[in-house]
């Protein structure tokens, strides 16, 4: 009984760190400079609905890049010998080793106007083509950043299906394609939804890659908090207020998405 | 009876050069309940995957009905399996699980509700329809395993081992269950284990197998009687086996004795293997006796005592109705077509 003594360190670690940075968020955002109260941040956030409306639709698109992209190859590395699985988890593993905004800056060199691969182009006799600061570059930056993220959890539901649920299925009739749909996807389904929130909630967030790849003209909500705490605009009461609405995007967004996931559903 | 399954020289080997099936052939008819048996590792799953088509041999042929399906992935074959630990899928209730197959061949709704009904009253199932399939018992599972295979109305049924999870009362009730309904509905049964028992008690017959090769083929009968070898004869059912020469037609010597036996047709003077069962072994006065031994231990088995006889250079395994106690001197007799007579295991293969 005495046991629940030992997540007190956790529980004041929640408390300093989360709660009370949470409700100084509210309270910002629902405060004046003189601390009264007033619903006109919040309103203000409207003003920005333009890029609201730009950051999900670029992380929808770098999320769905990413499952396009993970799904299969989460597929094959469970499907390989455990020992060659533990060598390719580390290869996927392996761009997480190095500094997120060295990774970034790379893609910097390699996509700006006198980058590498428009150097390589020229040499053929093609482009210069634009690259950098468009939506695309932060949609690649995106992808390229949390695509690990989007494996793991999937590898991780895979590895656990058991090679003779898919014999069955091809017992019972099913080509390759319909084994997929009808028993891979909904067996992994718990996967899918978390891979997707591990990659859509940093993707919404983001400013640094917007800002390193899309130029000035790829605002995300992320760039537009950190003006507000830190740039010329500064106004940390409407920081707070796009803050707090973008929190409740992003939880109906993800009670949206469990609804997907069967929570009685137990993989053997 | 025709054929339905032909299997023409297989032999499977892995990338390492393992051998794990060496020309294997063999004739399944149609409506019999066939049973692959032998000790892990002899191939018997191999075989069975390879009519179900997850394996391909790496020669051989492989006929259904005649026509060879070598190549034929497993879906267009018309065939289904009862896996070993069942493989049902879990994010399915019962009635899905069942009706997975007829889902996948686009069979309508109103046929698919009448036939898993069929199948749920044939497993007696009825009333477990909406039932998740993780609040099943491993008998209930075993059940819903054979209904989604039988529902698309298979020619043949294969069966991997499928009581090996069930404790003994409720794999006895699954025998006689299982047995049932392959007469009922007429079809084939082809059924790996390796429980001598079971394969004795459901099948028409046997195949039994060892280290990638058929040892011999027959009815439950001929395979317990008259076992070819001494592996057979020692995987089915216990045996004693001793080494012996035959000096002439039906006399054999052994434990530096002549008795008389019913074979014929052996090299004279040749090592082979006697094989006499154990309740085939007649306790009699030592006095009587051409061969004697000391009771080492006595255990009681229900319907008989199992004796260990300390006899020259053998220890005999005896079952007998009445005990001796330990330490006493007692005789065995024979009689002369309860001695069985078999060339050397090592002759036989390769």
């Amino acid at each position: 009984m005495k046991l629940k003594y030992f997540s007190a360190p956790y529980l004041v670690w929640m408390i300093v760190f989360i709660l009370v940075p949470l409700l100084m968020i509210a309270y910002f955002a629902f405060t004046t400079d003189g601390g009264d109260f007033t619903i006109r941040n919040v309103s203000d956030v409207g003003q920005y609905a333009n890029i609201f409306v730009r950051s999900i639709w670029l992380s929808l698109i770098a999320t769905a890049i990413c499952l396009v992209i993970a799904y299969p190859v989460a597929f094959i590395l469970s499907r390989m010998d455990k020992h060659k699985q533990g060598t390719m988890l580390m290869i996927v593993m392996l761009p997480m080793w190095m500094n997120f905004l060295l990774r970034t800056y790379a893609w910097m060199t390699l996509l700006g106007n006198n980058g590498i691969i428009n150097n390589m182009l020229g040499a053929v006799g093609l482009g210069p083509v634009r690259m950098i600061n468009t939506s695309g570059a932060v949609v690649l930056g995106m992808v390229y950043n949390y695509l690990p993220f989007m494996i793991l959890p999937l590898y991780s539901v895979m590895v656990k299906i058991d090679k003779s649920l898919l014999e069955a299925a091809s017992d019972l009739g099913c080509s390759s394609a319909s084994t997929l749909f009808r028993v891979v996807v909904p067996l992994t389904m718990p996967g899918i939804t978390s891979g997707i929130t591990m990659v859509f909630v940093p993707a919404i967030s983001t400013f640094i890659i917007s800002r390193m790849l899309g130029g000035g003209s790829n605002l995300l909500i992320g760039d537009l908090i950190e003006m507000q705490f830190l740039g010329n605009a500064y106004n940390p009461h409407l920081g707070a207020a796009i803050s707090l609405v973008l929190m409740v995007i992003i939880l109906v967004i993800m009670t949206v998405m469990n609804q997907f996931d069967p929570d009685d559903q137990v993989l053997i | 009876m025709e054929n339905i399954i032909s299997l023409k020289n297989i032999i499977v080997e892995f990338e390492d050069g393992d051998r794990i099936l060496k020309n294997i052939s063999l004739d399944i008819k149609d409506k019999e309940f066939v049973t692959f048996l032998g000790p892990s590792g002899c191939g018997k799953t191999t075989t069975l995957r390879i009519i179900a088509g997850f394996l391909e041999p790496t020669s051989g042929d492989v006929l259904f009905d005649g026509h060879r399906i070598n190549g034929v992935p497993p879906h267009k074959r018309n065939v289904n399996t009862v896996f070993q630990r069942y493989a049902l899928f879990p994010h399915l209730n019962v009635y899905e699980n069942i009706a997975f197959g007829l889902r996948v061949k686009n069979v309508p709704e109103k046929e698919i509700l009448s036939r898993v009904g069929e199948m749920l009253e044939l497993v007696n199932l009825k009333g477990f329809e909406k039932r998740s399939i993780h609040r099943l018992s491993g008998g209930q599972q075993q059940r819903v395993a054979i209904a989604r295979a039988l529902v698309n109305r298979p020619k043949v049924l294969l069966l991997d081992e499928p009581l090996g999870a069930l404790d003994l009362k409720l794999r006895k009730e699954m025998q006689i269950e299982l047995r049932r309904i392959q007469q009922e509905l007429e079809l084939t049964f082809v059924y790996v284990t390796h429980d001598q028992e079971e394969a004795l008690t459901m099948s028409d017959s046997i195949v039994v197998m060892n280290s990638g090769s058929i040892q011999q083929i027959g009815t439950p009968t001929d395979i317990y009687n008259e076992p070819i070898n001494a592996f057979v004869a020692d995987f089915i059912g216990e045996s004693n086996i001793i080494n012996g020469s035959m000096p002439e037609d039906c006399v054999v010597e052994f434990a530096g004795r002549c008795f008389e036996c019913v074979d014929k047709g052996f090299t004279p003077g040749k090592t082979v293997d006697v094989v006499i069962r154990p309740e085939d072994v007649k306790v009699i006065p030592a006095e009587k006796a051409k061969l004697t031994g000391i009771v080492e231990s006595v255990v009681f088995k229900g319907v008989h005592y199992e004796m260990i006889v300390d006899g020259v250079d053998h220890k005999w395994i005896i079952h007998s109705t009445k005990a001796e106690p330990a330490g006493s001197m007692i005789g065995m007799a024979f009689d002369p077509y309860d001695i069985h007579i078999m060339n050397k295991t090592s002759e036989v293969e390769e």
